[in-house]
């Protein structure tokens, strides 16, 4: 058998590292002054993928719907193994709320053709919904197997799984094809590959070109950008190092559905965290101000 | 999707397991009160499950003028996909303006399932809601009594309140042990309604081979005390400090996620965004930074005492009282202190 696996992955500011510098004057956080990172679950995702490949035979493809810099990410999976990798991106598609992301995210699964597995991450670390997986399934008509810990067997078209579901554990079989969100606690990911490292640290997709030309020759014009881009793409694709791009139109999504458009949430307002000095009553550490202390939380019947 | 519809009931899921309701249920049932009192609707509870009746009648003096029972026996352990089409069929025949689900890992893995069959939008992981007209300045209007959804995103740092103004119903999943569990009123009225609904094979996909369920050892979420001990409390051992204050005061034992990594204490101890959220009348930590992940687990509690030797560190941002000094001496002195308390 072989069994065809898209793993979403997403590329994602570093979150758990804010420091002053990414904050604006006005409180709010600046996103450009964050470093991006891969969002940590979504690598168990490649891995799990990356070991239903090992174990049972099969393909492995990257997707993910960012802005041309989130060719990082695919890179880095091919890095670690994954066989191939397609990026969606379009202007209108940005500012997607989840259900507009997991609209675009289905249609270009649908484009890939025969599809096994799904995998996601359980969770992003920006938005922090664990949206997208649930309802990228109900957009493919998959039933999906959330929070997975183990994957522990595939047999006709079934798929055994193992997931965590906070208070327990439950085992569950599956008929192909599922999309699975998984936990980090399923499998430590495989690190990049030195040598796949040097096979596509070169890998591009055109957005990336088009960049690069348009940096080097800030002068060129229209037609003769184009030839150049044109040039060096060709030149990686003889390399099998020209990453897929696609487009709204190249998935056929629907852009009434996409985007800010096809988003129902809206952010109505957002407000940093900023830690307010309210002001607190200084206990000295002594036994007599402790005493008056839990004397107050008696009074004030806070202590029984 | 359905049409915005400013008489439609406000809903909460009613989840439940083994024959019993999860506490997010009847919390939530409460919020629905206020906000549908606020908008002088009805609040619609919608449990699914099997011999599940007995738990219509708790929801009702928590609030539900009507709980909509959809019994069937292979509705008996949660399965995605069937308790999908119960909510999107009653969704669809009655048209609620509303419906809330908790954030526990069942209402996150449902909620996503329904809001995207029904293309409507949905809010994640809640801390606080409300209703409040919205001006439109773009499109000249204003949206009255819209649903106010506030929720923290990018890793706790932001706070976000999103709106839903067009593709209703208005949907959300609510953190646990934030919204505070009212008293019952057991003279309330209400009715529960027997609600068909048609499955299909293909919602059988997923088949459950075999379960385990771990009982909720410590109960964080109920108790009106917690004594919590972070990295500073140094040691496994060390750690009875706070199991005897704790012990002293009659209270739950919690901690950061740096005394849980350091295998001080249990992880189900943990409290923080990655751990359980808390609101107790009274929460006493020590040893512990206060960084944002466990601010957002216990920052709502009514009294918050910090005791840290660093006068600099964040959880003296929160707290009510302050004691700068090394929790080797402030417990034993705190313990004797409430040994010899007076009594009211
Ligand atoms: C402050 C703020 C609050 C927000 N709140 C909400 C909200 O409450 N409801 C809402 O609908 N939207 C919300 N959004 C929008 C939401 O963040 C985006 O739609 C985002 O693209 C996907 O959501 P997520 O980051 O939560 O992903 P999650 O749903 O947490 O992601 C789960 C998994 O889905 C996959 N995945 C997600 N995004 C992509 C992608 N672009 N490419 C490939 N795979 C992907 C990954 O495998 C990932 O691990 C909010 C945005 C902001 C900035
Ligand atoms: C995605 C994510 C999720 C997270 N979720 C959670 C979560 O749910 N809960 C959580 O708690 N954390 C969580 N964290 C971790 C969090 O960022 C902090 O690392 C953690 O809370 C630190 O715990 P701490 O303050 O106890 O330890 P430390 O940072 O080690 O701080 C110890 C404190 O004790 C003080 N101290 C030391 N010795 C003494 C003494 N003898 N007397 C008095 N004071 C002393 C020190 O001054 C210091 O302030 C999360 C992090 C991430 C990235």
């Amino acid at each position: 058998m072989s069994y065809h696996s898209v793993v979403c992955v997403k590329q994602v500011p570093d979150t758990a590292h804010i420091t002053g510098e990414a904050m604006k004057a006005d409180g709010t956080v600046n996103r450009a002054a964050l470093p991006t990172i891969f969002n940590p679950e979504d690598l168990h995702a490649l891995e799990v993928a990356l070991e239903v490949r090992e174990r049972f035979g099969g393909t492995v493809t990257a997707l993910t719907m960012g802005p041309p810099k989130a060719a990082d990410v695919l890179r880095d999976c091919l890095f670690r193994g994954a066989d191939r990798a397609v990026l969606v991106t379009d202007r209108r598609a940005a500012a997607s709320d989840t259900l507009a992301t997991s609209y675009i995210l289905s249609r270009a699964v649908r484009t890939l053709g025969s599809v096994d597995f799904v995998f996601c991450g359980r969770q992003a670390i920006d938005g922090d919904t664990a949206q997208v997986g649930p309802q990228l399934a109900e957009k493919l008509g998959f039933p999906q197997v959330t929070y997975l810990q183990q994957f522990i067997d595939l047999r006709d078209r079934t798929a055994r799984l193992r997931r965590n579901v906070g208070n327990g554990w439950e085992i569950v079989d599956v008929r192909l094809p599922v999309l699975i969100t998984v936990l980090d606690a399923a499998g430590e990911p495989r690190p990049p590959a030195a040598r796949r490292v040097m096979q596509y640290k070169r890998a591009r997709v055109r957005a990336e070109l088009e960049a690069e030309v348009k940096a080097e020759r800030p002068s060129a014009a229209g037609t003769e950008l184009e030839a150049e881009v044109e040039r060096r793409a060709e030149a990686l694709r003889a390399r099998g190092l020209m990453l897929e791009q696609w487009s709204l139109d190249d998935i056929r999504a629907d852009p009434a559905w996409c985007g800010l458009a096809g988003s129902p949430t809206k952010v109505h307002r957002v407000q940093s965290i900023v830690l307010t000095k309210s002001g607190y009553t200084e206990i000295p550490p002594t036994e007599e101000g402790i005493r008056r202390l839990i004397r107050e939380l008696v009074v004030d019947h806070t202590l029984g | 999707m359905i049409p915005v519809n400013r008489n439609g009931e406000v809903w909460v899921f009613a989840e439940q397991e083994d024959g019993a309701l999860h506490d997010i249920a009847l919390e939530l049932c409460g919020k629905a009160r206020e906000l549908a009192d606020r908008l002088g609707v009805q609040v619609g509870a919608v449990l699914p499950g099997w011999n599940v009746r007995e738990l219509g009648y708790r929801l009702i003096p928590h609030g539900a003028d009507r709980v909509y029972l959809v019994q069937d026996r292979r509705l008996e352990h949660y399965q995605t996909q069937p308790y999908a089409r119960a909510l999107c069929t009653l969704v669809e025949q009655h048209r609620p303006q509303i419906v809330l689900f908790g954030a526990t890992p069942l209402g996150r893995d449902l909620a996503p399932r329904v809001a995207s069959a029904l293309r409507c939008g949905l809010t994640a992981d809640c801390t606080d809601l409300d209703v409040a007209d919205v001006d439109d300045p773009a499109a000249k209007t204003t949206h009255r009594n819209l649903l106010l959804q506030i929720r923290p995103a990018f890793g706790g740092n932001i706070i976000a309140t999103i709106i839903n103004p067009q593709r209703w119903p208005q949907m959300a999943t609510v953190r646990e042990g934030v919204m505070p569990l009212r008293e019952p009123n057991m003279q309330r009225k209400g009715e529960i309604v027997a609600a068909p609904v048609t499955f299909e094979e293909a919602d059988f996909a997923v088949r459950l081979v075999e379960r385990h369920r771990e009982p909720r050892k410590v109960n964080l979420k109920g108790a009106r005390t917690i004594v919590a001990g972070g990295g500073g409390v140094g040691s496994k051992a060390n750690f009875k400090l706070i199991h005897d204050l704790a012990g002293a005061i009659g209270g739950a034992v919690g901690a950061s996620r740096a005394a849980v990594d350091g295998g001080f204490i249990g992880k189900e101890h943990q409290i923080g965004q990655t751990g359980t959220t808390v609101r107790p009348a009274l929460y006493v930590a020590c040893g512990i930074s206060g960084a944002i992940q466990h601010r957002a687990g216990m920052e709502e509690s009514a009294k918050i005492v910090a005791v840290n030797w660093d006068r600099e560190a964040p959880i003296f941002g929160v707290a009510h009282y302050g004691i700068v000094g090394d929790l080797n001496q402030v417990i034993p002195l705190m313990i004797k202190a409430i040994k010899e308390r007076p009594k009211e």
